[in-house]
């Protein structure tokens, strides 16, 4: 028999429940942010428009990385491409989710052993799911951003977490790969 | 004092109405468009989770201009729609519906929206507010034409009362068919106003990525998210007193509003996006012709339909 009795939360209970309550309007509103790298972007407007339509799941396109919470990385990254992605990555504000597409993504696929292009993509950022496929048809498009809606709801989409906790390692791949970066202060030189 | 404090509660109430009938009518609408252009559409409550998610997420903070803009866009705004009155005897503040109130106090949300744009640095966020008050210097001064040309001929500025008498003359004696140019300058401006597409220069994703917006993220993005579905309930309800005969009960006021909203929507979706110098030559082109036009034959020939 339920006791009516009533008994406070502890605060972790507290902060667990306004997470759940969170991510259930995190999940059925994803706005990406389309990094448009490589050839898997074509697969993106017939998700959009009217043959698979994306915004019945509550996803839609922004503009800047501010407003969104998907990254889209559609294919290959070039090293030049990646300072920006990263740049892209550490601006959008949290919690972020990062989605690659297509098998230049995973292992470099047919660009493996070029010397202008990274082959692992969650060495540099944290990736919560990847679409595999060269290319990846539109459906397994739209299965992927499911996979992320239910990551979410089960509370494994943690790469943004992960990106926190690991930044060391992160940093030390990003700099292997780029190089030290050295920052232009326009402003005040 | 009492009674002041149940007017402003009221008035709360007023803001809180039109924020959930604007988001859920944009919501319908985003259905609507969808349809237009052969999809399913969102959920209807759509807008509901995205303002939410923005109000859950963490979000970063450029100097507390940045904060502080925001916080007094939405409140000037709550304090706009406060005066607003919902039918033609349903209101906050009886007495204080004059049209020149909602004139003057929707510039403090809108500069709290252009001094926290400005506030961020971005110089996207500049050209955005720069646009977005040129496209309301070239939208008001055709709109003012056509309302002042109302207010000589009816010689009062008070919603309520324009909505009484518009009702007092009978089925569909309405502004908008009374002065039927008139009528067209003012939806022309709504559009402006609400920044519906050929007008929508200010916003233009693919241009200056969403302008005044570009800086924004999480929560202050969420506030304006608010602040801008309520902005539209003032306008779109301002159209509705003026033009539209006012509203004898609250379901009209419904009607009228979802007819207007979901008409210019409509319209937008059909539409390209103008370039600001078109913009601004349009208005003061067709519109003022039209409204000028409007208020001689109405003021001076005494042509009311």
């Amino acid at each position: 028999m339920l006791s009516t009795k009533f008994s406070p939360m502890s605060k972790e209970e507290v902060d667990r429940k306004w997470w759940e309550i969170g991510d259930f309007f995190r999940r059925n509103s994803l706005w990406m942010l389309m990094y448009c790298t490589g050839c898997c972007a074509i697969e993106l407007p017939p998700a959009m428009t009217s043959a698979y339509d994306m915004e019945r799941l509550g996803m839609g396109p922004m503009a800047t990385p501010r407003q969104a919470d998907v990254l889209l990385v559609t294919g290959y990254l070039s090293l030049k491409t990646l300072r920006r992605l990263i740049y892209t990555y550490e601006q959008m504000s949290e919690p972020k989710y990062v989605v690659g597409f297509g098998s230049c993504t995973i292992n470099g696929g047919i660009y493996h052993d070029s010397h202008a292009v990274i082959n692992q993509l969650n060495k540099y950022v944290p990736v919560d799911v990847f679409v595999a496929g060269c290319m990846p048809n539109t459906e397994s498009v739209m299965n992927g951003f499911i996979d992320l809606m239910d990551l979410i709801k089960n509370k494994k989409a943690n790469g943004w977490k992960d990106y926190h906790e690991r930044n060391d390692w992160y940093k030390a791949n990003q700099k292997a790969a780029l190089g030290e970066v050295k920052i232009h202060d326009e402003f005040h030189e | 004092m009492v009674d002041m404090l149940l007017m402003i509660l009221a008035g709360v109430g007023v803001a809180l109405f039109g924020f959930v009938l604007q988001t859920s009518i944009a919501g319908v609408n985003r259905k609507i468009v969808g349809r237009i252009q052969k999809r399913y559409g969102p959920k209807w409550y759509q807008e509901f989770l995205d303002i939410f998610k923005l109000l859950s997420k963490r979000s970063v903070t450029h100097g507390w201009i940045f904060d502080f803009g925001v916080i007094m866009a939405l409140g000037g705004i709550i304090g706009t729609a406060m005066f607003m009155p919902i039918t033609s005897s349903l209101m906050a503040f009886p007495g204080y519906d004059n049209f020149f109130i909602f004139v003057y106090l929707i510039a403090v949300g809108m500069l709290g929206m252009a001094m926290s744009a400005s506030g961020s640095g971005n110089p996207l966020a500049s050209i955005g507010v720069m646009r977005a008050l040129t496209t309301m210097l070239a939208y008001e001064v055709p709109f003012m034409i056509v309302v002042l040309t109302i207010i000589k001929l009816t010689g009062t500025s008070s919603l309520s009362e324009l909505g009484i008498l518009q009702q007092a003359g009978g089925d569909f004696n309405w502004f908008v068919i009374a002065l039927p140019l008139g009528g067209i300058v003012a939806v022309i401006s709504l559009m402006g106003m609400l920044g519906k597409k050929p007008f929508v220069t200010y916003i233009a994703p693919a241009e200056i990525a969403s302008g005044p917006m570009v800086e924004y993220g999480g929560k202050q993005l969420g506030m304006l998210f608010i602040m801008h579905e309520i902005t539209v309930f003032i306008e779109v309800s301002l159209f509705v007193h003026l033009f539209l005969g006012g509203a004898e009960n609250i379901l009209f006021f419904i009607i009228k509003y979802f007819a207007v909203y979901t008409a210019l929507n409509i319209m937008s979706s059909v539409y390209g996006r103008l370039k600001i110098d078109q913009v601004v030559l349009f208005f003061y082109k067709w519109p003022l012709i039209l409204a000028v036009t409007q208020a001689f034959i109405a003021i001076y020939l005494g042509w009311v339909i």
